[in-house]
């Protein structure tokens, strides 16, 4: 699926925590239209890496390339800058607001006005947005005007998801986006994943979950104790072999695929 | 739902959005609904006890008790819906009141300085409280309680010796003791209708412009009914007394600014995305803490307008001034009329909506000359049930996956 340059590409990216080290030397890629599945087990370093990409921790040392160039990200709005959003696990959507308040929030649409008291917010034109976004998605939510909290899991995944994408970002980062959700709901997921391929996106999917990773990516990129650990075509690989990988145990030994349930979650690298 | 959400479920479009509608009715409106019913059946009551509780000049006299007290709950508001709360507002209401007393009086400033004074200190109050508490943290609750012992002290020190400040300036003393005559009493009630009347085409035709789905006409003419009525009815009532009160439109010009400030723009949208989740907030790239001090800012500068009012009705400033059980009526209206206590919901509205419901309760028992201590448990029983409805709700909502 890669065709050509990579979108965005590390080199030699390091990251310690005091005694820990957390990156060693990762080289990593996304290229246009693609989906990397970033695998690996509790604490191999996979919340590291995509805090190292979306300027929540910068790395030590490393090289970032974006679009060929190299980049510093020191903070959150760097990578944003740049064209990188990320959908965090924990969703952080505000149940009370609805659906277009949330997709908006922080970069409201307002009309002409004098001083901010009486700038109006241009609800309609938020809405009418909304709604052309969520439909090219092919995103499916009751109304526009629900509030999230009365969505479900999967919904509420697809409207953060949608949301990252208002700022027309090149490379999407999603921590765990189907953890905790139903089979037709992750399905909705997927589904949404795929699309932002075909929009020629860079997708990088960090799961606990094999099944979901190999529906969907192109790539499966696996780290572990903090380094690169193997990288597959999701087409010409079996589960068991990035079990290995993840594990660290030879393949020779058979050890039967057994994912760690996403639910789990990563509680350690508390995002 | 406007038609390009609907995506790939063209045909089912009108069953979600029925569902919809009544889940707003049942969780949303439920709540200006029950308050509705329940100042009803208190009017009612009211009334049946003593048939000069609804006459104009006690519905008049209820409107101006309530003026200040409404006044400080718009500020409260703001603060519940950040899910804090500010025990200070009684206090600094009453600091406020005694520094333009004391200015206007004593030192012979003129009352609109004295005034604006007076809206400086309450404003000052306001952003230092909320800096303290979300610079370091400490829990709004401790900041505005330590906040309500110093500001009465300062009320204190500030009187000086004499205890009670007499206020005489017309100025000041009109704020609460203007009546408008007829004529000007119809005008205004034409200006409030035509301006809801516009606000309600336009925002249609925005909509209508956009391709969006509008409210059906049907829904927008009983809103601009129900408003026509209450407005034609209220200068009735307030006609046939002494006329409409400057109070009362002080009060209602208030409710209507902030209501818009919140329900419109993107510093009220912020405010309420901080209550709802504060952490969505910031990373969406809100200043929450700027958001907060703002707030507690707008609850310290209500807390003075608030203050001066209560002076001007009363026609002086004491040691009592914005104590007693003023802080928490201006709390407990609010949360009676539905704001959530527990943050991110509410409206203005229900600044007016529970001073009404307070006010009349506490009318209503002056007028059947019940005692201090029944009114105190009647007053506190009405509260409780509005924070159990409140929890209840919450609880509500939780079960159904929403927080």
């Amino acid at each position: 699926m890669s065709n050509g340059a990579p979108l965005l590409e590390l080199e030699g990216v390091s990251k310690r925590f005091g005694p820990v080290q957390a990156l060693d030397r990762v080289d990593f890629a996304v290229h246009p239209g693609e989906v990397v599945g970033l695998v690996g087990d509790n604490g191999a370093g996979k919340s590291t890496l995509v805090k190292a990409i979306a300027g929540i921790h910068s790395a030590d040392e490393g090289t970032i390339r974006f679009e060929g160039e190299a980049v510093s990200i020191s903070k959150p709005q760097d990578a944003t800058a740049l064209g990188i959003a990320t959908v965090y696990q924990d969703l952080a959507l505000c149940d009370n607001l609805d659906v277009v308040a949330n997709l908006f929030l922080g970069r409201e649409e307002v009309s002409p006005g004098v001083g901010t008291a009486s700038r109006q917010l241009d609800e309609a034109r938020m809405e009418h947005q909304t709604g052309e976004l969520l439909s090219n998605l092919a995103v499916t939510i009751p109304s526009l005007r629900s509030e999230v909290g009365t969505l479900s899991g999967g919904q509420r995944q697809q409207v953060a998801v949608a949301r990252s994408l208002l700022g027309e970002p090149r490379v999407v980062l999603l921590d765990e986006p189907t953890a905790a959700l139903g089979v037709a709901q992750t399905e909705q997921v997927l589904n949404l994943i795929r699309r932002l391929r075909e929009r020629e996106l860079g997708v990088v999917v960090i799961s606990h979950n094999l099944v979901d990773v190999f529906e969907v990516a192109d790539r499966i990129f696996v780290l572990r104790l903090g380094k690169a650990a193997g990288e597959f075509a999701a087409e010409s690989t079996t589960e068991e072999h990035v079990v290995a990988a993840i594990t660290g145990v030879g393949s020779e030994r058979e050890r039967n695929g057994e994912p760690a349930d996403g639910k789990s979650g990563e509680s350690e690298e508390g995002r | 739902m406007s038609d390009a959400a609907v995506g790939t479920a063209d045909t089912e479009a009108g069953e979600p959005r029925r569902k919809e509608t009544i889940r707003r009715l049942v969780q949303g409106d439920l709540a200006s609904l029950r308050v509705v019913v329940g100042l009803a059946l208190i009017w009612a009551i009211f009334q049946f006890e003593n048939d000069r509780f609804l006459s104009a000049q006690n519905l008049t006299n209820l409107m101006l008790q309530i003026a200040a007290i409404g006044l400080i709950s718009v500020g409260v508001v703001y603060v519940l819906l950040l899910g804090e709360i500010d025990l200070s507002v009684g206090a600094v209401s009453g600091l406020a009141a005694g520094v333009m007393a004391v200015l206007n009086v004593k030192h012979g400033w003129s009352p609109y300085l004295a005034i604006a004074a007076a809206i400086a200190v309450g404003l000052a109050i306001g952003l230092l409280q909320g800096f303290l508490f979300s610079r370091f943290g400490v829990p709004s609750f401790v900041v505005t309680l330590a906040g309500l012992l110093a500001w009465q002290g300062a009320l204190l020190q500030v009187l000086g010796s004499t205890g009670s400040i007499n206020l005489n300036d017309p100025k000041i003393t009109g704020l609460a003791n203007i009546f408008y005559s007829d004529a000007v009493g119809w005008i205004i009630a034409a200006v409030v209708v035509g301006g809801y009347g516009a606000v309600l085409f336009f925002g249609h035709r925005r909509r209508v412009a956009a391709g969006l789905d509008s409210e059906s006409l049907a829904g927008m003419g009983f809103r601009f009914g129900l408003v026509a009525v209450v407005t034609i009815v209220a200068t009735l009532v307030f006609n046939s007394d002494r006329g409409v009160p400057l109070a009362v439109l002080i009060l209602l010009a208030f409710v209507v600014g902030m209501e818009f400030v919140v329900r419109r723009t993107g510093f009220g949208r912020h405010v309420f995305a901080v209550g709802g989740n504060a952490e969505a907030a910031r990373r969406a790239g809100i200043r929450v803490n700027g958001i907060r001090v703002a707030v507690f800012g707008i609850a310290g500068t209500m807390a003075a307008i608030g203050g001066i009012m209560a002076a001007s009705r009363l026609l002086a400033v004491n040691q009592n001034s914005g104590g007693n059980e003023l802080l928490l009526l201006a709390i407990a209206g609010p949360v009676i009329a539905g704001t959530s206590l527990f943050g991110g919901r509410g409206s203005v509205w229900t600044a007016l909506m529970g001073a009404l419901v307070i006010g009349s309760i506490s009318n209503g028992m002056d007028l059947l000359a019940l005692s201090s201590a029944v009114k105190f448990m009647v007053t506190g029983g009405v509260l409780l049930l509005a924070v159990l409805v409140d929890a209840i709700a919450r609880q509500q909502r939780q079960g159904s996956g929403r927080v």
